[in-house]
């Protein structure tokens, strides 16, 4: 075999090493001990599935599963859209490049702090004698202080939002520079209106920046538990925490099914999107 | 959601200037003999980790001075202690656990039991440990009380003894006896009762701690005072009974009676300093951070009594040799009365209380051991105004606290039961 038949496996082969011993070995480890046995102080190699078959038929997990959905949707549906419009106003609004990624910069300002000062920040902002209460009721606009604010869904949303949503303007942003403003030109000259060449021209081209952004903030809060235990001051549960607690109690067998499913859960989610938008063919 | 602060990691640069101190002074002072061995001439490292309460830097500080030995503290909460136990018994010299984490932990064989032989104060050893009673008219107290877990069969047993053997599991350092802390300037009547948490008047503002181990004695207290149900042993629930306590808690929870709960020691000192709990589960030191920060807060006794819990030190199975005799060194020092002085200034008890009354005054004995108006100021063990002079502590003295004990937190027969019910309340 000569070299040059040689070269493309050379090529590939530092990444393959590196995602067989830390993306794929990992995962072969999980999904062996999720079918190994456990009491309340160790686990033992084994090969059953009432771990699976605990998980599957408990409530709990299809509560939490479904108030894990419920976040995803929301957090998503307000990402895509104020991702969206920030990434419209900086692609087409702003004229000079220099003041684009200037603008830009400045979005990312908020990413040079911790994810978790980012998100505790919200807590005696938004608190029963927080900031935001004790202004409004100074105002007089509320004589009592509204207690859905903090250690509610709405704190985990609010929370969520404001730490993913710029994982949805950078792709966003990407793809919209890219759109050859020739064909706005010429769709305005066609007698296409703005809200038409929105949803004809701009919107279809920008699918997939929306899908990556998309399968940025999906995985991210699916996976979440740090945020939903802080801001519902553990009231709530995500499918993370419930992974976490078992963790927590030993109980790792558990904790690795719990992991497998939420892993096909999460890459079934991603093979959706991915079905709507081809990203490879319109990157 | 471990928070680890890894301390008095010792520079080689502090420890080569340690040992040749410490080396010159013992070869200056051949005299010197018997305890404390100076163990800097040959430097010897003992990793201790534990909950946050006993894991202080000015006890390795001191521990440094006085015996040369470094320790290598790191600070987990419980159920990462409980993991790090059994999955890594590697990585630990001197594990500092609570006796309900013991009875869940020993067994798995990562720790060796002690010779009470070694134990210089042994026999000082407040009772509690290891007959169970305080005094000999007391009651044992339902739940993981020490003293079933305190001593297994033989060196190499795995099996807890009935009565106190020669072999110790943990040797204790720090208990104490738990209630609810209150905002008094909030909670506007007075709070008598376990079930006064339950107060309509408080819907909302009320927090328990999501520690399942901890968390469920908390509701038994409360739904045994409130007249939901009576327990054979709270400490040792049948699973009717874990069916009730976790329904009424989580009928509880949907009427909206909890604010939050929480996990850790700064959580819970957030939710009272910042007003958004007015009653809560708490400990006794968070209770005083809150009021460090000039918020009024009290640790109130309640009828039905406390809740209590106690720490100890085990020893890691690994230990032989040079280390093991260390470990005894450091376990009999920590025994010596500086450390328990140090704790018991915290509001904590410390194990053997003869030693710890050397180490303080005679005021600060009187007010924090004995529950009289405090002379002078008390002061916390870095110097702080605690409590101005006339002031009484909350609950009274050692015996009116310890031995009003109606649990300890506990690990039962229906443990996983439990786990998975709480679970399910906490995330109705």
């Amino acid at each position: 075999m000569t070299l040059s038949r040689l070269a493309p496996y050379l090529q590939a082969t530092p990444l393959t090493l590196i995602l067989a011993a830390f993306l794929v070995l990992p995962i072969a480890t999980i999904a062996m001990v999720s079918f190994w046995d456990y009491d309340s102080i160790q686990i033992f190699p084994a090969f059953v599935f009432t771990n699976y078959e605990e998980t599957i038929t408990s409530p709990v997990t299809w509560n939490t599963y479904i108030n894990t959905f419920k976040y995803t949707l929301i957090v998503w549906a307000l990402t895509l859209l104020i991702g969206f419009w920030v990434a419209y106003y900086l692609a087409f609004h702003i004229r000079s490049t220099t003041m684009q990624m200037v603008l830009f910069l400045v979005c990312t300002i908020p990413f040079l702090t911790s994810n978790i000062i980012r998100m505790i920040s919200w807590i005696p902002f938004l608190g029963r004698n927080g900031l935001l209460n004790q202004t409004l009721m100074s105002m007089g606009i509320i004589n009592q202080p509204l207690e859905f604010l903090l250690f509610s869904d709405f704190a985990v949303v609010l929370a969520m939002v404001h730490l993913y949503t710029l994982f949805m303007v950078t792709p966003i942003f990407n793809t919209l520079m890219r759109i050859d403003r020739a064909l706005i030109e010429a769709a305005r000259d066609a007698g296409a209106n703005g809200w038409q060449i929105l949803t004809n021209v701009i919107i279809p081209l920008a699918k997939p920046g929306i899908a990556i952004g998309s399968i940025f903030v999906v995985t991210l809060v699916m996976g979440d538990f740090i945020t939903v235990r802080f801001m519902s001051g553990g009231q709530s549960a995500s499918v993370g925490l419930m992974m976490a607690n078992q963790i927590a109690l030993l109980q790792y067998p558990a904790a690795a099914a719990n992991a497998m499913i939420l892993l096909i859960i999460v890459l079934m989610l991603v093979g959706a999107i991915l079905r709507v938008v081809n990203i490879r063919k319109e990157l | 959601m471990t928070k680890k602060t890894t301390s008095k990691g010792v520079s080689r640069r502090q420890l080569l200037k340690g040992a040749a101190a410490a080396g010159g002074l013992a070869a200056g002072a051949g005299v010197v003999t018997g305890f404390p061995t100076i163990w800097a001439q040959n430097p010897i490292t003992l990793r201790q980790f534990g909950t946050g309460v006993s894991n202080i830097n000015a006890i390795a500080e001191k521990c440094k001075a006085d015996l040369g030995i470094t320790l290598q503290m790191t600070a987990l909460d419980s159920d990462a202690v409980s993991q790090r136990v059994v999955t890594q018994a590697n990585s630990f010299d001197i594990a500092d656990i609570e006796y309900w984490i013991c009875k869940k932990v020993f067994p798995a064989g990562t720790l060796q039991p002690m010779d009470v032989k070694k134990i210089k104060y042994y026999d000082d050893i407040v009772p509690i440990f290891t007959t169970g009673k305080l005094t000999p008219e007391s009651k044992i107290a339902q739940g993981t009380a020490p003293n079933t877990v305190g001593f297994v069969e033989g060196p190499d047993s795995k099996t807890f003894a009935k009565a106190p053997t020669q072999w110790m599991t943990l040797i204790p350092t720090i208990y104490n006896a738990d209630t609810f802390g209150i905002r008094p300037d909030l909670v506007g009547r007075p709070i008598k009762n376990w079930k006064d948490i339950l107060d309509p008047a408080f819907k909302g503002k009320t927090s328990i701690l999501n520690i399942p181990s901890i968390g469920i004695m908390d509701a038994a207290m409360i739904c045994e005072s409130a007249g939901v149900i009576k327990y054979g042993d709270k400490g040792n629930m049948t699973k009717a009974e874990i069916d009730t306590t976790i329904d009424f808690l989580i009928k509880t929870k949907k009427a909206g009676q909890f604010r939050a709960f929480w996990k850790t020691f700064d959580e819970s000192v957030n939710l009272m300093a910042s007003g958004e709990v007015v009653i809560q589960s708490m400990w006794s030191p968070a209770v005083a951070a809150v009021r460090s920060k000039g918020i009024p807060c009290v640790y109130q006794p309640l009828e039905e009594g406390y809740r209590a819990w106690g720490g100890g030190l085990g020893m890691a199975k690994h230990l032989k040799g040079a280390q093991l005799d260390a470990a005894y060194e450091y376990i009999n020092w920590y025994l010596s009365g500086w450390v328990g002085a140090y704790l018991n200034r915290q509001g904590y008890y410390s194990a053997v209380l003869s030693t710890a009354e050397k180490n303080m005054t005679p005021d600060e004995w009187a007010f924090w051991m004995l529950g009289q108006p405090a002379k002078a100021d008390i002061l916390s063990p870095e110097g702080k105004v605690m409590y101005t002079a006339g002031a009484v502590r909350d609950g009274g003295s050692f015996k009116e606290r310890m031995g009003a004990v109606a649990c300890w937190n506990s690990v039962m027969d229906e443990d996983r039961y439990m786990v998975r019910r709480w679970n399910e309340f906490i995330a109705a």
